[in-house]
This record gives structure tokens, C-alpha cells and sequence, in this order.
């Protein structure tokens, strides 16, 4: 019954979507947005996050949202409704993440998951933008005056059972012919207690995780994260539904002008300087003096400045979520593409 | 700790000292000292205590810190209470508006006032106290919660957290499954085939399933039950959940009250000429509830307890909330401190029902 309701709905957005395509005489990119237009009918964007993880999403001590995830869902809250404030956040549970999107409780999910070839496919979803990678990641004790993985050879690592954690250190250890010892917890507060109460060499799960266990450590400037990681890469970033595409490539172009600001050298701090009758042609696309940038996207030209101007750029966020000012996790494969890195972007012209 | 407060107890006079101390000798004597076992007992209650206690006296209170405003303050290797201290507005009202929380501490006023007559044992009018507490101060108390009338400025079912959230979903829920389950009780005592089946129906599905299923059915599957773009509150699907969840097992509470009414009672009514509903309403119920009160308590005390697992449908409950604050970064690494609290919290709320509880058997048990 439902389903022949949803089924009639996306016939006629499709055919809605059609005769706007052929009535507009020049062929742009229809902006026309089921979830775009709820949302600015709505006036707040309802953005699915994690019910508290460090680095991604959580709240400080006087209860606001913070996190990587978070300044995601505000940028896209200011791109189209001018307000980084205009968000309702949802805590999702690992469970029921992906139905409470697809059942439009939420506008965009954005909560730490890993993108995936089933959830693309089978769950249906869109997979934007990654906004950030990661993977198995070591701390290890700077005492022990290891630089990278291999050196590892002897040491003992706390790890948590039950996961894939073990079985890539294992891989790793047959792959390399050395020995890497590993000393088994069932809950996370264990396993950071006994690294900190030095039964272990070193603590591995993935990135973020590594980098909230640093920071639990008694004394978190004695331990270093080493720069291999291994089991693979696992990207993370927004989903949204398929079928509309126009608010999947609004909320991928949200996050890459982002990084766009970071390669522009835009800050928070000098947005609006910034933004004064500059020259220079990529900065003049990104401020909205130049071309269309926004209205193609469905919202106003100033879009991307007021993304600078609130939330800041990648690198600013990362700084404050995992970064220096966060939890201590260093760069790595959050890099610009030009610093070694794996985040890219299409260009703006 | 007693400890402090029996040293700062007055020294009794020296005559009367003998005659305390060997009142003392005799209690001990009598209650710990009795038997050889409960010697053995007494002397390994007294072994773990001593085990126990000091080292959790020294991280709970000696070594604790309070003070500051962020986790540098801790230091002193105890317990950081700081980290509790700094959030406890979050603990209470979750994301409540700080400017509004006025109303939820008036909504919490409302309730004791209305809540007073009826659990006062000696009430002239408690029909019309309850009536007032289940329909009036619902009413009052979904106003000032939810705002959006008279000026009030509309806060959102999901900024309600903590503790607040806990004292809603219990109060809901008590005050539509207690209704709801005397009816099904009734319905399944009944000679009625149809509405007999459909109550044990009813009854037997929502016992046979558990509350965690029906919390993740209300939260994941309803929202694809309903058509695109409307979308039922994610309280609302929670409490009604919930009701429909404990109504079964309150029906079972009410169904062992009225069980214990003796026959004899309905036939007088009967022959006093009254009809069904109100031979029900004014012989049986009565009787029945009073019989059912320990096991109705019990059910509303382990219900409050249950409100904690909404936060596994993305509701932050105290609990929830505690486990948000754990994950701030600037405060990491002080689950025990937070559970503790929750746990505390939790405590005090459960055991004051179930005190309240005792005083209603004795009196009840009093007065037959």
C-alpha cells in the first residue's frame, strides 16, 4: 500500500522533474529537490548523527552539538537555509541509522559509517562525499621509540575481541614474518586502562577510536599514533536516499567547498575580507561574484562564503575536532590531495 | 558514611552509659551473635566491609574532586565529581532551553501538587485527585513542556533529555497502561467470548515479545508504515509503545487483585441489584487494587527503571545523556563516575517508591 504511495509519489516528482528539464530552455541542472524544498519549507534541516562518539559528534558540557559530522550538517543548514544553527540533530544508533533516512525522518545522514558497496547498492542509498578516511590505526608509547609498523616486531598491543582488529594484525604478522604479540579486552575502558597502566606497548582499533583512547591516557603527550594502517581503508561519510539527486550532489558540493576553501587558503577568520572584490578567478567562483555556483545547486550565490565565514574550512574543523586543538589525531589521509593526502575535489570551472 | 555522625552524637550521661552499653551487649548478642553461624556471618560481613569500604570511601569522597571547571581540576586520584558537577543542568533537562526550564521545574511542582491527594492515605475525594492528576495536570504539563501557546515558546520533543525525560515517560506511561490494563484485566475475566480472546490476544502477544523489539518496531519499522513526509514524534512512538508494552503486564497485576476478591462479594453485588460496570466500579475494583498495590508498585519501579532504554532509539534519557557526556573529548575517561551517578540517580527515585510502597501495604494491612 505504502509502497504503491511512494512508487505514485516518485513518478510524479519524476515527471514533475521531467517537464521542468523540458520547459526551461537552457539545459541546466534541475535543482528541483524533494528533501531540498522540505527542508527550506520546514525552515531546519534534520540531520542523523551518532548519539555520542568523540571527534564525530558529541556535545560539550553545555549540551551544544561539535564534532567533524557536525560542522557537515551545519554547513549544509547554512548553505541553504543561512543559518549554521538551523539544524535539529538526531542521535542514531548503529541499528537504526539507515531506516530512519530512508523512512525521511531524517534529511541526510552523516554518522561516522563507513561507505559501503551493499549499503550503495542494495540499501539503496547515495554515498556523496567522504569526509573522512580511515583505518586501522597503532598509538604506541613514544618511549618505545618505534617510527613505524614493522618496528613493531615483539611489542605487545592491547585490542578488543570479537572484531577483524585481531585478524589484520595476525595477516600483517604472517604478511611481514614478524611478530606482533596481542593481549585481549572485551570493553574499551579495560583495554585503555591496562595501555595506561603500561601491560601494553600500544592500543589499535580504527583512527577515530585510536585518537579518543589517546586522549583518556594519564598523560596523552607519552604516546604517538603511527602512520601506517592496515585492514584497508575505510572511507566514511554522508548518506542520503537515492532518487534525489539534486539534494545528494547539494549536500557532496557542501563538503567539497569546504575543502575548496582550504585550498583557496579561506579561514574563518578572513571570509569576509576575503570576499571584497577580490581578483583572483577561483576566489571570485567560490564568493559567488562570479558565474551561477548556487543557484545551480538550488540555493543563493552566497552560499559558500557563509560556509567559510561560520563553520570555517576542512582544515580549521578537522584542527578543532580530531586535530591539535581535539583529540591529537595528526592528518594522515585527511590531507589535501596536494599535502599527500586523499582528499580531492572536482574543479569549480 | 554513619561514621561522622555517631562521633558528633552528644556522650550520654555515665549512669545512663553502663545501662546503654550492655543494651548494646544484648542486641548484639541477640541479633549477630545468636548462633555460631550468624557469628560466622556477622565476623564475614564485617571482614568485606572493612575490604570494601575505606578504598571506596577513598576514591568516592577522601580523594574526589568537585571543584573547577574543567578535568584539570582533577587531580587528587579520586573520583571526579567535577565532570558530574559541570553537567548536571544537561543531567536534568537535557537539552531543554536553559531560558524555559522554569516550566519543566513548574511542570514538577504541578505534579506534586496534584500528585499529593492521592498518595495521602487518608483523601476524602481521591476519586476526583486521581481524575484531576490523569486529565488536568497532563494537560497543564503538555502546555508548559511543549510550549507553542499563550507566548510560550515551543520547545521540541527532542531537546527533552535526562532525568526530566525519565519522569515523563514513567508518568505517561503508569497513567495509560494502569486504565488500559484494568480493562483488560476485566476483559479477560470476562463471560464474553469475543472480548475475552481479544484481551488474551492482546495480553499474550505483548508479554511474549520483549520491550527492546518493540522499542526498535516503534522507532524503525512505524516511520516506513507511514506515508512520505509524515512523521509521528519519536516520543510519542516511544510512550506509545510503552503503554501498550506494560498495559499487558499491569493487566496480569489486576487480574491477580481481582482474582482475590472472593466470589461472595460480586453475587452481593449482584443482589443488591447493581449492573456489571458498576459492581465492577464500586464492589470489585476496589478491593481488587488494594490487593494488587505491592504488585502494581513493583511493576511502575521496574518500568521507571525500563524508561532507560529508550536511548537505544536515539532518545537521551539520563542515561543517554551520561553516555553522550563520556564521549565529549574534553572530558573523556570517566564512565565510572557518570554511571555511578545515573546509577545513584536511579536509586533514590526507585527506593522512594517502593518506600512509599511499604507504608501503603502496612497501612492497607492495618486497616483490614
Amino acid at each position: 500500500m505504502t509502497g504503491i504511495v511512494k512508487r505514485a509519489a516518485m513518478i510524479g516528482a519524476l515527471a514533475a522533474a521531467l517537464l521542468g528539464f523540458a520547459g526551461s530552455a537552457r539545459a541546466q541542472a534541475p535543482a528541483d529537490s524533494p528533501t531540498l524544498k522540505a527542508v527550506k519549507g520546514r525552515g531546519q534541516l534534520v540531520c542523523g548523527v551518532d548519539t555520542g562518539i568523540p571527534g564525530y559528534a558529541y556535545q560539550d558540557a553545555g549540551g551544544t552539538w561539535q564534532g567533524l559530522d557536525v560542522a557537515w550538517c551545519r554547513a549544509i543548514a547554512d548553505a541553504v537555509l543561512g543559518a549554521p544553527d538551523k539544524v535539529k540533530f538526531i542521535g542514531t544508533t548503529s541499528k537504526e541509522r539507515f531506516s530512519v533516512l530512508k523512512s525521511g525522518e531524517i534529511d541526510v545522514l552523516i554518522r561516522d559509517s563507513e561507505y559501503s558497496f551493499i549499503r550503495n547498492t542494495q540499501l539503496g542509498l547515495d554515498e556523496p562525499a567522504v569526509n573522512f578516511y580511515t583505518g586501522q590505526t597503532f598509538m604506541v608509547r613514544k618511549s618505545l621509540n618505534v617510527a613505524h609498523l614493522p618496528e613493531l616486531n615483539g611489542a605487545t598491543i592491547c585490542v578488543l575481541t570479537g572484531t577483524t582488529l585481531e585478524t589484520n594484525i595476525a595477516d600483517y604478522n604472517r604478511a611481514h614474518n614478524i611478530k606482533i604479540n596481542t593481549l585481549l579486552f572485551e570493553r574499551p575502558e579495560e583495554a585503555f586502562a591496562a595501555a595506561d597502566a603500561g601491560r601494553c606497548d600500544g592500543y589499535t582499533d580504527d583512527g577515530g577510536s585510536v585518537a579518543a583512547a589517546r586522549s583518556t591516557m594519564k598523560r596523552p603527550g607519552d604516546w604517538m599514533f603511527l602512520p601506517e594502517t592496515i585492514g584497508g581503508l575505510e572511507p566514511l561519510g554522508a548518506f542520503t536516499r537515492q532518487g534525489d539527486e539534486a539534494w545528494t550532489r547539494l549536500v557532496k558540493w557542501v563538503h567539497f567547498a569546504m575543502l575548496e576553501a582550504e585550498i583557496l587558503g579561506i579561514t574563518r577568520a578572513d571570509a569576509m575580507d576575503r570576499a571584497k572584490d577580490p581578483k583572483d578567478p577561483d576566489l571570485r567562483r567560490f564568493f559567488g561574484l562570479d558565474g551561477d555556483f548556487g543557484k545551480l545547486l538550488g540555493v543563493d550565490n552566497q552560499w559558500a562564503l557563509r560556509i567559510a565565514r561560520d563553520i570555517g574550512n576542512y582544515g580549521e574543523v578537522y584542527e578543532a575536532t580530531f586535530g591539535g586543538s581535539g583529540l591529537g589525531l595528526p592528518r594522515g589521509m585527511n590531507n589535501l590531495f596536494d599535502h599527500g593526502g586523499l582528499q580531492a575535489l572536482p574543479t569549480w570551472h | 558514611m554513619s561514621g561522622g555522625s555517631v562521633a558528633m552524637r552528644l556522650k550520654p550521661p555515665r549512669e545512663r552509659r553502663a545501662g546503654t552499653a550492655a543494651w548494646a551487649a544484648s542486641w548484639l548478642r541477640a541479633n549477630l551473635f545468636d548462633t555460631w553461624t550468624n557469628t560466622l556471618l556477622t565476623l564475614l560481613v564485617v571482614a568485606a566491609a572493612a575490604l570494601i569500604l575505606p578504598p571506596l570511601w577513598r576514591w568516592g569522597v577522601a580523594h574526589a574532586t568537585l571543584s573547577g571547571t574543567t578535568r584539570a581540576a582533577c587531580r587528587g586520584g579520586g573520583a571526579c565529581w567535577t565532570f558530574i558537577r559541570v553537567r548536571l543542568p544537561l543531567f536534568f533537562y537535557g537539552h531543554y532551553p536553559a531560558a524555559a526550564r522554569w516550566r519543566v521545574d513548574l511542570s514538577f511542582v504541578l505534579l506534586a501538587v496534584f500528585a499529593a491527594p492521592v498518595l495521602r492515605t487518608r483523601t476524602r475525594r481521591r476519586g476526583l485527585a486521581v481524575l484531576l492528576l490523569v486529565t488536568l495536570f497532563p494537560a497543564l504539563a503538555a502546555v508548559l513542556l511543549a510550549g507553542g501557546v499563550f507566548g510560550l515558546m515551543p520547545v521540541e520533543t527532542n531537546a527533552w533529555g535526562g532525568l526530566m525525560l525519565d519522569v515523563v515517560i514513567a508518568f505517561v506511561t503508569v497513567a495509560g497502561s494502569l486504565p488500559l490494563g484494568v480493562l483488560l484485566a476485566l476483559g479477560r475475566r470476562s463471560h464474553l467470548p469475543v472480548v475475552r480472546a481479544l484481551a488474551i490476544g492482546f495480553i499474550e502477544l505483548w508479554r511474549g515479545v520483549p520491550l527492546l523489539t518493540v522499542l526498535f518496531m516503534s522507532a524503525v519499522m512505524v516511520p516506513l508504515f507511514l506515508p512520505q513526509g509524515v512523521s509521528l514524534d519519536r516520543l510519542v512512538r516511544a510512550l506509545v509503545a510503552l503503554i501498550l508494552f506494560n498495559a499487558a503486564y499491569m493487566a496480569e497485576v489486576v487480574r491477580g487483585g481481582l482474582q482475590g476478591v472472593p466470589p461472595g462479594q460480586q453475587e452481593a453485588a449482584f443482589s443488591l441489584g447493581l449492573g456489571w460496570w458498576r459492581m465492577q466500579a464500586l464492589v470489585v475494583l476496589p478491593q481488587a487494587l488494594r490487593i494488587a498495590v505491592p504488585a502494581i508498585v513493583n511493576t511502575v519501579v521496574d518500568l521507571f527503571k525500563d524508561t532507560t532504554l529508550v536511548s537505544i532509539v536515539g532518545l537521551a534519557d539520563l542515561l543517554g545523556v551520561v553516555s553522550q557526556a563520556l564521549k565529549d573529548p574534553a572530558w573523556l575517561g570517566f564512565p565510572t563516575e557518570g554511571y555511578v551517578f545515573a546509577a545513584a540517580m536511579f536509586f533514590v527515585c526507585c527506593f522512594a517508591m517502593s518506600a512509599y510502597g511499604r507504608r501503603i501495604e502496612r497501612q492497607l494491612a492495618a486497616g483490614r
